[in-house]
């Protein structure tokens, strides 16, 4: 049997649903429910025998056509950083508030991804987010918490 | 009827509700290209502003808003791959690719005639099919349900070329796995949440579809240092925003046109279905009767592919009034939210409404023909604009879809668990991309997931765990039965072409 990544992904899938079956069996339905033909756990357990079967066929059977992909040439520095970027911007919205943290979000994504024009950066990001926060808040009445723009005394 | 008819026509063409289909239209089209913010929370927020007007005006304002939004939701799935509304997904497998080859505006102007072919023929199909529809549309039982599901899923065919199968139906599993999360819908026992109050309510579907998608896009880009605006850079902006669709493709359309509208508005009729059941089926269906020389085209930016979700979707938006307004059941989400304000009105649906309100019943089925028409005259002059979105740089395309996606889970819960959620999801999917695992048979399986599980659960316990109600009706036969034979055509074709 040849050994590429597919497989390798073939066989993290067959781990992750007899993980899945597992946990599935352990799903506590009521009493009375138990020897219903059909409860809350008989679902998910066809998923994890299903999960098994395709993802085992798929570990055992030829893979005429292999992909390989050349990992040299990714640019994983760039989408680290992205994700990277996107995590904090997640950590910190609710504490600094959508304006602040979405505004340097997007200054933030522009510098890695290499972009050096300042001005237009920061219309892009400040100002552009400033009328897109008026459109949903302002227009369409959707509630955005901001304690920043709260602090300074924007937001009510 | 007539009577009726003329009654609608003349409440629908008042420079009031002519003007309130233009308002609705418009605020609906620049709503459902928000990611996040579909036609439900459009009509939500109209619901208000109604209130002030008869109740014939407030729908048709609302009807409006219904179809702008799933056309809005188009233009972010072609242009973006960013689908704005759940019934928009299919519409990115072809029309992103489209799009990526320099043709944003054709691909905008397909959607845009796709969706009025697909209003205006479920239009006329409601004018004459609403009452005694209403009567089909219950007789569907959940067997009957439960295999149309399994019809669903062999939409799977059209992503699971050249020996992709495996890999098509692992990511159906894992869709189904992920729909799995949460409370269960009939016990209300937690599963798969870890003990995590976050996951209770299960996984947003817009989520999945911003990470597997949008997100996972935009780092795919980044990751094989692709340049979706390549494609736009090699074209004039005139030919980027051209909306000229040749005479070959107009020929394709005329075809998948009214075969789609059928779908669509049949899976529409049905409560619980809607349109993103329907344009996933209607894709599916539509591979399978193309030849072998347009269905290698599927995926890569086809005219067909394009045409039949756009159709569906617009026109199971209208099938979707016919259980709201003759039996008072809504068929999606969005006619729920308008069935309320229906009830606020004090209007009690129901099979005499159409004799009751006819004023009502008609002026919403011919108001939602002008809106149509008035969607069409509004965008079609505004798409060679908005296609120039793709001559904006990688460097600030890139960082704005994430916004996008980003805003738009965020509005949905206002918890930044969601967006740790959907980065992890995007992540995984970036990486599976990478390995030709499909995602549109994981999007598709989700959908059909929680549908699937309950009405297997109903028929399983209505039948005392017996399997027979798979051939115990007719109907319910009668739709395996295509099941089956699309799978065996497939089979069949397959081996057929391999023999040559």
């Amino acid at each position: 049997m040849n050994i590429n990544t597919t497989k390798i992904i073939s066989l993290l899938f067959f781990i992750f649903s007899a993980l899945y079956l597992y946990t599935a069996y352990q799903i506590q339905v009521f009493a009375f429910d138990e020897n219903a033909p059909f409860n809350a756990k008989t679902f998910p357990i066809y998923l994890g025998y299903a999960g098994l079967f395709f993802s085992g066929l798929k570990l055992i059977l030829p893979d005429p056509e292999t992909i390989k992909v050349e990992h040299r040439n990714l640019e994983y520095k760039k989408t680290a950083m992205l994700i990277i970027i996107a995590i904090i911007y997640g950590a910190t919205i609710l504490k600094v508030g959508y304006f602040l943290t979405t505004s340097f979000f997007l200054f933030g994504s522009y510098y890695f991804l290499g972009e050096r024009r300042w001005l237009l950066m920061f219309l892009l990001s400040f100002p552009f987010v400033a009328a897109f926060m008026y459109l949903l808040h302002g227009v369409l009445e959707i509630y955005l918490r901001d304690p920043f723009l709260k602090l300074i005394g924007v937001m009510g | 009827m007539i009577e009726g008819i003329l009654i609608g026509l003349s409440t629908a063409l008042t420079l009031q509700n002519i003007f309130m289909v233009m308002i609705g239209c418009f605020f609906g089209t620049i709503i459902g290209m928000l990611p996040g913010l579909g036609p439900m929370t459009a009509i939500a927020l109209m619901i208000p502003i109604t209130y002030g007007f008869d109740p014939a005006t407030g729908l048709i304002l609302m009807a409006g808003v219904y179809y702008g939004a799933v056309f809005g939701g188009s233009t972010s799935s072609i242009l973006l791959n960013a689908p704005g509304v759940p019934g928009t997904v299919a519409t990115s497998f072809d029309g992103y690719p489209m799009a990526q080859q320099g043709k944003a505006g054709k691909a905008l102007a397909i959607a845009a005639w796709s969706s009025f072919a697909g209003g205006t023929f479920s239009a006329i199909y409601l004018l004459f099919l609403a009452p005694s529809l209403s009567k089909v549309s219950l007789s569907f039982r959940s067997p009957d349900y439960f295999a149309l599901m399994i019809l669903g899923l062999t939409a799977i065919a059209a992503f699971s070329s050249k020996g992709q199968f495996l890999k098509a139906m692992m990511m159906v599993v894992l869709g189904l796995m992920l729909a799995s999360v949460g409370q269960d819908s009939l016990s209300d026992i937690t599963r798969f949440t870890f003990d995590n109050m976050n996951l209770t309510d299960g996984i947003s579907f817009v989520l999945v579809v911003m990470a597997t998608f949008a997100m996972s896009e935009a780092l795919t880009i980044i990751l094989k240092r692709n340049d979706p605006t390549a494609a736009a850079k090699q074209v004039s902006l005139t030919e980027l925003g051209s909306i000229k669709i040749n005479k070959d493709d107009r020929k394709k359309m005329y075809k998948t046109i009214p075969r789609s509208s059928v779908i669509g508005f049949l899976i529409g009729v049905l409560p619980g279905a809607g349109a993103t059941i329907a344009s996933f089926l209607a894709y599916g269906m539509e591979r399978n009767l193309v030849n072998d020389d347009e269905k290698q085209k599927f995926g890569k930016g086809s005219v067909n592919g394009l045409s039949a979700p756009e159709t569906a979707n617009n026109a199971a938006c209208s099938g979707s009034f016919v259980p709201m307004l003759t039996l008072g059941i809504p068929g999606s989400g969005t006619t729920a939210v308008m069935l309320g304000a229906l009830l606020g009105f004090g209007v009690q649906p129901g099979p005499r409404l159409y004799m009751t309100n006819p004023e009502i019943f008609w002026s919403i089925i011919m108001s939602m023909y002008i809106g149509m028409v008035i969607l069409l005259i509004l965008n079609l002059p505004l798409i060679p604009y908005i296609a120039r979105i793709l001559a904006v740089p990688k460097n600030y395309l890139i960082p704005l879809i994430l916004f996008f996606s980003i805003t738009g889970i965020y509005v949905m819960s206002f918890n930044n668990f969601d967006i740790y959620l959907m980065i992890g999801i995007a992540v995984v999917a970036t990486f599976l991309r990478l390995y030709d695992f499909p995602m549109p048979p994981l999007i598709l399986a989700f959908v059909l997931g929680g549908l699937m599980e309950e009405n297997l659960r109903r028929s399983l316990l209505l039948s005392n765990g017996s399997w027979e109600f798979l051939w115990d009706r007719t109907l319910t036969l009668c739709i395996l039965a295509t099941t089956i034979f699309i799978v065996f055509w497939q089979i069949y074709k397959t081996l057929k072409k391999n023999v040559k």
